[in-house]
């Protein structure tokens, strides 16, 4: 009595789907290790890194906001850009609008110049103000020296040194006022620790069914290339979010991490980041030969991650080479979605790059590695 | 409706400069359990795999069960069997967790499920073992269930590679038995092997080297030839007996077991008894004819000539 129904069947092809998934979390469930994996690492990592790495940092990307129109600006200006630390990338004609570039992640501070800028000259009071993006601590210490910048250095004219210690700027610094390293790196430590264990894991649970010989005893089942993928990530989508939000609940209750975005946008950009990062897994999948190879190739996405990303260095104060590789790896633009959602409490349409960037990936991912799973298994 | 399981045309498979398997014309009878015999690394495995569709065959035209391979692999996924060589199942899973599994994988409806897992856990004695791992399972359990993984989804056809290479010989005479009871049912089943006793429990057997098919036939008709041709020679000088025999151009080859030495000769040789004692017949010695083996079958007909060395 054989059964010759057509194989194509939807319905079948989702049953065959979720054998694979059930059958991965009662593989989970025994496997102690990778269980604790999934809890500890977050755990661990989150507290080692409650303390931050301090750098000098140059080029930082800030916003003018002139409405002086007045020449005192422009040479202003031009004496903050020559320490170097900052880089004028954009202008605005409100404060308010470089408030949502801040919030967008697109600079990191803005220098605003009053209309009174003139008569604040005379009056020897603070001439403009600082807006800065206080989330990033290495920033924000890049940028608190340049409040008391002596106006000889700016003003040539000697008559206008005042000879006295005075505060040439005022700062607001928006979203991390304490400047407390740990509101940075919560956040950060949810694309390190996604990196790690998605790309980890899906690389190695491929190919543990080959090199303990079960992808041999698969192949000759009705199940296709492309079932077996979908059943063997859809458990792992389930983890990265819980180690999300095991992170995020930790640094909210330990660290008193501020969680501004809404947390749907969380959790979207976390799904967004996770499925590029399983179709790398995927793709050393079908690259590795054992689990030690996959792990070896896994380590080496995962450092340009951790060192490149921003996670650990400000992005702006890399040189240009490295924040190439930077922009190719998901965590960069990972990281940057989730500090602007969870610190600044931006929303994904302003975050459209990024996002664009985690699908295109996801998708090229996924084709290469349908592509190459065909022939591992001739 | 065709009678026969496999037919197979000039099929080849080469991995690089090497051919795995050289122009093979099979003929395999529906209902029967046929044989491959042949060493490690003669083309059973890879032949095995290009039958079931796992491997497309670089020449030749492959027919399973009225199917043309590799085109409808998909299909002839639910119509066959395939007991891998090394264990495949998840060790991390109960019997009855990796028996679940594999009736999902294969669509099973629910009752039919339950209803086959039931009736396989008892047939193949692994009732009591249910919730055990299987990585927890002895060798011959193991091969147990790995037989009733593989006729789980009832399939008309079912491929054994090696299957009792991990097995005792007791539990290797189980196994066959339930074989058997397949075959009775109408299960065509095509083992591959290395064991004699085994292949000798074959309908029919195929004997492969070096990717070639050397000989073809039911092993009792493989056997004739050989009779008259074998004998035994029981001496206390057993090295110099076989170092005289072995320059002997009429002898195939000769093979130590135990205290005798097994001495094969080339056809044509008229009195195969008087013969050999007439080399001897200044040494200490016994010798008597004998029934041939498969093993004798082997090495006649393969490439083995006078290699004296094999055990």
């Amino acid at each position: 009595m054989s059964k010759l129904a057509p194989v194509f069947k939807l319905s079948q092809s989702v049953k065959r789907i979720q054998a694979i998934v059930f059958k991965e979390f009662r593989q989970l469930k025994r496997d102690r290790m990778t269980f604790g994996m999934v809890v500890m690492i977050p755990i661990i990592q989150l507290l080692l890194f409650g303390y931050a790495i301090n750098t000098e940092v140059r080029g930082i990307p800030i916003a003018v906001v002139d409405m002086s129109h007045n020449a005192a600006a422009r040479v202003i200006e031009q004496a903050v850009v020559a320490t170097q630390v900052v880089e004028v990338i954009e202008r605005y004609p409100t404060p308010q609008e470089a408030e949502k570039a801040i919030v967008n992640g697109e600079v990191r501070a803005a220098l605003v110049f009053p209309p009174d800028l003139a008569k604040r000259i005379v009056e020897e009071r603070a001439l403009g103000q600082w807006l800065v993006d206080g989330s990033d601590t290495m920033v924000s210490s890049a940028l608190l020296p340049l409040r008391s910048m002596p106006l000889s250095q700016i003003f040539i004219d000697p008559a206008l040194d005042y000879g006295k210690s005075h505060t040439t700027f005022e700062v607001a610094l928006f979203f991390n006022p304490t400047r407390r390293a740990a509101v940075n790196i919560v956040p950060g430590l949810i694309g390190t620790i996604l990196t790690m264990t998605m790309i980890l894991f899906t690389s190695t649970a491929i190919v543990r069914e080959r090199e303990r010989g079960n992808l041999e005893l698969l192949i000759t089942t009705p199940i296709r290339p492309l079932e077996l993928m979908i059943g063997k990530i859809l458990p792992y989508i389930v983890i990265g979010l819980i180690q999300m939000t095991l992170i995020l609940a930790l640094g909210y209750s330990v660290f008193d991490v501020p969680i501004i975005g809404a947390l749907h946008q969380i959790y979207m950009a976390t799904l967004l980041f996770i499925a590029a990062s399983l179709s790398i897994g995927l793709v050393i999948s079908t690259i590795a030969k054992t689990q030690l190879q996959a792990m070896q190739m896994t380590v080496f996405i995962l450092l340009p991650s951790i060192l490149l990303s921003g996670f650990m260095f400000p992005f702006e104060a890399m040189p240009g080479a490295a924040q190439a590789i930077a922009e190719v790896l998901p965590a960069t633009h990972f990281m940057r979605m989730i500090r602007a959602i969870v610190l600044r409490g931006a929303e994904l349409p302003g975050l459209l790059n990024d996002a664009f960037w985690l699908m295109g990936f996801t998708v090229v991912g996924l084709m290469v590695a349908a592509a190459r799973f065909k022939k591992t298994v001739d | 409706m065709s009678v026969l399981a496999i037919q197979t045309r000039g099929l080849t498979r080469r991995f690089g400069a090497l051919t795995a398997v050289d122009h093979l014309d099979l003929q395999i009878e529906k209902g029967t359990i046929y044989g491959f015999l042949g060493p490690n690394g003669c083309g059973k495995s890879t032949t095995i795999r290009m039958l079931c569709g796992l491997l497309t065959p670089s020449e030749g035209t492959i027919d399973v069960l009225g199917q043309t391979l590799p085109q409808d692999a998909e299909a002839l996924r639910l119509r066959i069997g395939y007991m891998t060589q090394k264990f495949s199942l998840y060790e991390d899973l109960s019997v009855l967790g990796n028996l679940r599994f594999l009736a999902q994988l294969y669509n099973l409806p629910g009752a039919v499920s339950r209803q086959r897992i039931t009736q396989v856990l008892s047939e193949y004695g692994l009732d009591k073992l249910r919730a055990q791992l299987a990585g927890s399972l002895s060798g011959g359990q193991k091969q147990r269930l790995a037989l009733a993984a593989a006729v789980l989804h009832e399939p008309d056809l079912l491929f054994l590679d090696e299957p009792t290479s991990a097995v005792d010989p007791e539990n290797r005479r189980h196994f066959w038995e339930k074989l058997f009871d397949l075959c009775d049912q109408g299960t065509s089943i095509l083992v591959s092997t290395h064991y004699m006793d085994e292949a000798e429990r074959c309908h029919r057997l195929a004997i492969l080297e070096a990717g070639k098919l050397c000989a073809e036939d039911e092993p009792k008709k493989l056997l004739q030839p050989l009779t008259g041709r074998i004998v035994e020679v029981e001496a206390d000088d057993m090295r110099t007996v076989k170092s005289r025999l072995q320059k002997l151009e009429q002898v195939r080859s000769s093979a130590q077991q135990g205290i005798r030495l097994r001495v094969l000769l080339n056809p044509g040789v008229q009195d195969s008894l008087e013969f050999v004692k007439n080399h001897l017949s200044d040494l200490q010695m016994h010798c008597q004819l004998v029934n041939p083996s498969l093993e004798d079958v082997f090495v006649q007909v393969t490439r083995g000539a006078r290699s004296g060395g094999r055990q």
